[in-house]
C-alpha cells in the first residue's frame, strides 16, 4: 500500500449532480480495489490557465488515497475512457508529503506561509 | 597640501556588503513542495512563467529539481500557464 494523490479536472458543462456523482463514481472504485480514501476536496469550477478542448474552466478535484501500487493503471484507463474527464494527475506521496497534506487539512501552518510573505 | 601618508584610490571601495543568498528550503526546513498551491510557486517564476535560475534564488540543486517538478505538474494540470506575458 502506497499513498497517492490524484487530481482530476472534469468539463464544466457538469451539473451539480453529475459532478458529484462522477466523485463518488471514483472514490467507490478506490474502495472496491482494496484501497481507502484519506481525503476529498472539490475544488469547484476554477478558471484554467490556458484552453483544454476548447474550455476555459474546469471542475477541479483531488483525491488522497491509499492503495497497491498495480490498482493505478487500472485507475487511468478507466480516466481516459472517461468523456468527462478533461485532465487528471496522479502523484506519489512520500511520507514529507502525507504530513504536509494533514498539516494543510487540520489548517496547521506549513511553514511554507514565511516564503510567500518573504 | 596632501598629507604624505594618506592612500587614495581611483575608484572608491566598496564597502556595503552582499548579504549571502541562503536556500529557502533549507532555511524553513520545508521538505514537500506541493504543486497545487500556486502562488508559492509563483515565488520561484518570473514575469513570463519561467523557472528563475538558482543563482537568482539561491535554491540548493535538490530543491530547486523540486521545485520545477512541481511547477511541471502545475502546468500540465492548468494551474499555472505554459507561456504568458505579465504572470504576476
Amino acid at each position: 500500500m502506497n499513498n497517492y494523490e490524484l487530481m482530476v479536472i472534469f468539463t464544466p458543462v457538469l451539473s451539480d449532480e453529475e459532478f458529484k456523482a462522477e466523485q463518488k463514481k471514483y472514490a467507490t472504485i478506490v474502495k472496491n480495489a482494496g484501497g481507502s480514501v484519506t481525503a476529498e476536496n472539490a475544488w469547484g469550477l476554477k478558471s484554467l490557465a490556458y484552453p483544454i478542448r476548447k474550455k476555459t474552466t474546469g471542475l477541479y478535484w483531488v483525491l488522497e488515497y491509499a492503495a497497491p501500487s498495480e490498482f493505478n493503471e487500472k485507475l487511468k484507463t478507466q480516466l481516459l475512457r472517461d468523456e468527462n474527464v478533461l485532465r487528471h494527475l496522479g502523484t506519489k506521496l512520500d511520507k514529507y508529503a502525507v504530513e504536509y497534506n494533514q498539516k494543510k487539512r487540520s489548517g496547521v501552518p506549513t511553514g511554507t506561509e514565511k516564503v510567500v510573505e518573504a | 597640501m596632501a598629507k604624505a601618508n594618506e592612500i587614495k584610490y581611483l575608484t572608491a571601495i566598496k564597502s556595503d556588503k552582499r548579504v549571502k543568498k541562503y536556500c529557502r528550503f533549507k532555511k524553513y526546513h520545508i521538505r514537500y513542495i506541493d504543486y497545487k498551491d500556486v502562488e508559492f510557486l509563483k515565488k520561484f517564476l518570473n514575469e513570463q512563467g519561467k523557472l528563475l535560475p538558482r543563482r537568482l534564488t539561491g535554491n540548493s540543486l535538490k530543491y530547486q529539481r523540486k521545485v520545477s517538478d512541481a511547477v511541471k505538474k502545475a502546468r500540465q494540470m492548468a494551474l499555472l500557464p505554459y507561456v504568458t506575458d505579465l504572470l504576476k
